[in-house]
């Protein structure tokens, strides 16, 4: 018999002012740009200046969603079993610091610090380090399922009894030299756009930008729970036609069929090259269900769907889909169920499946 | 759970040979791939010894029939060890069945990156490298190069112990039925990154790595790609396979210490090869050989030793570091020696321990220093990363 796997708790920095969990997207912050960047929440409550100043954003934006995770859930740091981070460019800053110097230097006069924090398992390893947690620590890197790579890690290990709780997450950081290049090959929009507008933008590219989101997954339900995390699969490769295929079988596993989806939230980031994968998925078998999309508030990182796993589970707990993030006029009252389709540039294709609990 | 993890196929490409076979001619005739760098120019050419494969990019292009400058050398070394892996294991259709690829790598495509980092403005030509600064890249690359769709595809990427912890995932992944499959290792080629990385940590060797010995200097950095086909017990049985070895144990665990260093003790070494143990329901007494992390800096040497004694108390196995023969190879050393370890079992030797010449003064450890035979069932590999980060796989000859 297979344990049943829970969320028990989040923890945001993102676009939006996510970082205070008592409110849900009561006020949305509207951008007209090609990036954005985090709202920050007052690191100093979280990390004392003198190691702030040394630490990458990405682990800045860490220590706060993870602890903001941990203190809802009301669990001991020494209760975690295991820490597992997704993220496609880890401290990515760092990494471009470390190169610029050497090439800018002649291989001369560099410090260590950028190096070690170049690593992709920085994040993972500080909150180690902080925490004292000796478990199972892993770090997932790849691109747009680096976040469900991590929760499927921890999935598996809840329902096999290998954990009881776990600390999961994603991250990214957004830098110059990132962005300047991903201009030049037109991965970012060449233009503004206005963030209610995004699905008309009629352009290529998307609105490049950075987050952190944290959650404790744990096979006992406690108090307060968000979801019973139901399932996760990832697909390297997809074609448009096939994904209605996949979502439909990967329900069948559930016992469940488009029907029993109360919602679905797509990762639409206003790429016309790219959202029709997600139109793919909005026709036949899913035509009349509600649905819902994200990255016009998060912006898109190769962890963006950390936002939309964090919208997911704020919409079974507060029982109410949000204006501000619904797909045409179709919408449910208190979903129970919700699946997420995400990708980007039609790889790595990921499907979430969370239900109220 | 509870199913068996066969390994039915493996391929590596390291300085001792472009596949599995030359691989262990070199491990049993000491010919260690140890020299002076000749593919990257860098100012510290004279100061440091590295385990650089033979051929080229081009070379490696020729190989794949892949256009010029394309991939990193992350993923032309990657391609030919897992493309390898898969013909050593004899499967044609890779979509035969739920199959997946977890790669580690700790660069992926750094050394385009650090070659192109200010042309990409002025040069659209190079612009394609641009995406390949993501670690998953090349793992992505990997995949449609072996053909596999629909599949499930991921990088670990936990430094040291990253191929380690890609070999662990995907054993977790068939015994929890998720996978039938999977091609599982690591890749990492040179760069000016990691070299000037290490160079700033003080770690580097100016001279052959001494691997447990009083005198060690360092280490000497590596290149590699090295991958395992596991397959889980019923499709051994279907296609009537047999198994070149097991995966028994694993464990990962965190030594919550320092972001680079290990502790004294080796807090984190011990729970993993405990949790190994564990789950490969063995007693310590019952592992034959060690294939150790031993990168011969004075910190790791020193704390993988009193983590060894603390698991084993005055009876360690007999032991070796392979990294006197390839140099560390970063992510994919936990490929490299899940390769080796399984060589060890089917030929029943023990691969050597080069250049040791006098034991540490903190204890009494000496590694196995020329090649033995010996007849092997239980093989432990261990690899430590930056992050604390410390795995430790058991291979068994049988189930």
């Amino acid at each position: 018999m297979k344990n049943k796997v829970y969320i028990r708790s989040v923890g945001s920095v993102s676009a939006q002012k996510t970082y205070d969990n008592t409110s849900f997207l009561n006020k949305v912050v509207t951008y007209n740009e090609t990036v954005t960047r985090v709202i920050d929440p007052n690191y100093k409550d979280f990390i004392p200046p003198a190691a702030a100043r040394r630490m990458a954003k990405g682990i800045k934006m860490s220590t706060v969603s993870a602890k903001n995770a941990l203190t809802e859930a009301n669990t001991e740091e020494s209760e975690v079993d295991a820490i597992i981070v997704g993220t496609g460019l880890g401290c990515i800053g760092d990494s471009e610091k470390f190169v610029s110097d050497i090439i800018d230097n002649n291989e001369q006069f560099l410090t260590p610090t950028r190096f070690i924090q170049s690593s992709h398992n920085t994040v993972a390893g500080q909150i180690a380090l902080g925490m004292g947690c000796k478990g199972h620590n892993f770090t997932y890197v790849h691109s747009s399922i680096s976040f469900e790579s991590a929760l499927l890690d921890a999935h598996m290990q809840l329902m096999n009894d290998e954990a009881s709780t776990i600390l999961t997450g994603g991250v990214d950081e957004l830098v110059e030299h990132h962005v300047s290049t991903h201009r030049l090959i037109g991965h970012i929009k060449k233009d503004p756009v206005e963030t209610m507008s995004i699905l008309d933008s009629g352009s290529k590219g998307a609105i490049f930008s950075e987050g952190s989101h944290f959650f404790v997954v744990s096979n006992k339900k406690g108090e307060n729970a968000y979801s019973e995390l139901l399932g996760i699969r990832t697909f390297n490769s997809l074609e448009r036609d096939e994904i209605e295929k996949e979502a439909l079988s990967f329900l069948k596993e559930q016992e469940m069929t488009s029907d029993d989806i109360d919602l679905l939230i797509l990762g639409y980031n206003g790429d016309v090259e790219f959202d029709t994968y997600y139109e793919a998925l909005s026709q036949e078998s899913f035509k009349n269900t509600p649905k819902a999309y994200f990255k016009h508030l998060s912006g898109e990182f190769d962890t963006a769907s950390g936002f939309g796993f964090w919208l997911a589970n704020k919409i079974l707990k507060h029982g109410f889909v949000p204006q501000v993030v619904q797909l045409g006029d179709s919408s449910k009252e208190a979903p129970q169920t919700i699946l997420i389709y995400n990708q980007y540039r039609g790889e790595n294709h990921s499907l979430t499946l969370l239900k109220k609990c | 759970m509870g199913k068996g993890v066969a390994i039915t196929g493996m391929g590596i490409i390291s300085a001792i040979g472009n596949n599995v076979a030359e691989n262990y001619q070199s491990l049993s005739t000491n010919k260690i791939g140890i020299d002076r760098i000749t593919q990257i120019t860098t100012i510290h050419e004279n100061e440091i010894m590295v385990g650089e494969i033979s051929g080229t990019n081009s070379d490696l292009e020729n190989q794949l029939k892949i256009e010029a400058d394309q991939w990193s050398r992350t993923v032309l070394i990657g391609a030919i060890a897992a493309r390898e892996a898969l013909e050593n294991a004899g499967i044609t259709d890779v979509n035969e069945f739920k199959t997946g690829l977890i790669s580690g790598t700790t660069v992926g495509g750094m050394d385009k990156s650090e070659q192109y980092f200010y042309d990409y403005t002025d040069n659209p030509k190079v612009r394609q490298h641009i995406t390949g600064l993501h670690a998953g890249d090349s793992t992505n690359k990997i995949a449609k190069y072996l053909g596999l769709e629909k599949s499930f595809v991921t990088t670990i990427s936990t430094a040291c112990s990253s191929a380690a912890n890609a070999i662990m995932l995907g054993a977790r992944m068939i015994k929890s039925g998720q996978l039938d499959r999977v091609v599982v290792g690591g890749t990492d080629s040179l760069s000016k990154f990691t070299i000037n990385g290490f160079k700033t940590l003080m770690i580097l060797s100016d001279t052959f790595s001494t691997p447990f010995d009083d005198d060690r200097k360092g280490l000497n950095l590596g290149e590699a790609a090295a991958y395992l086909v596991l397959e889980s017990d019923e499709l051994v049985a279907k296609k009537n396979k047999k198994p070149l070895a097991f995966v028994k144990g694993y464990g990962n665990a965190n030594d919550a210490f320092h972001q680079t260093a290990s502790s004294e003790n080796g807090d984190g070494a011990v729970l993993a090869m405990q949790k190994a143990l564990e789950v490969a329901d063995l007693k310590p007494e019952e592992v034959d050989y060690v294939n150790a992390h031993g990168t011969a800096t004075p910190n790791n040497d020193l704390s993988e030793g009193r983590a060894l004694i603390r698991i084993f108390g005055e009876n360690v196995p007999e032991f070796s570091s392979t990294k006197s023969f390839t140099g560390h190879t970063l992510a994919a050393a936990g490929g490299v020696e899940a390769v080796y370890s399984v060589l060890a079992l089917q030929h029943n030797v023990i691969f050597p321990n080069l250049n040791f010449k006098t034991p540490m003064k903190e204890f009494d450890l000496t590694p196995v220093t020329e090649k033995k035979e010996k007849s092997l069932h239980t093989v432990l590999s261990n690899s430590f990363g930056f992050g604390g980060n410390c795995s430790t796989l058991i291979f068994s000859k049988n189930q």
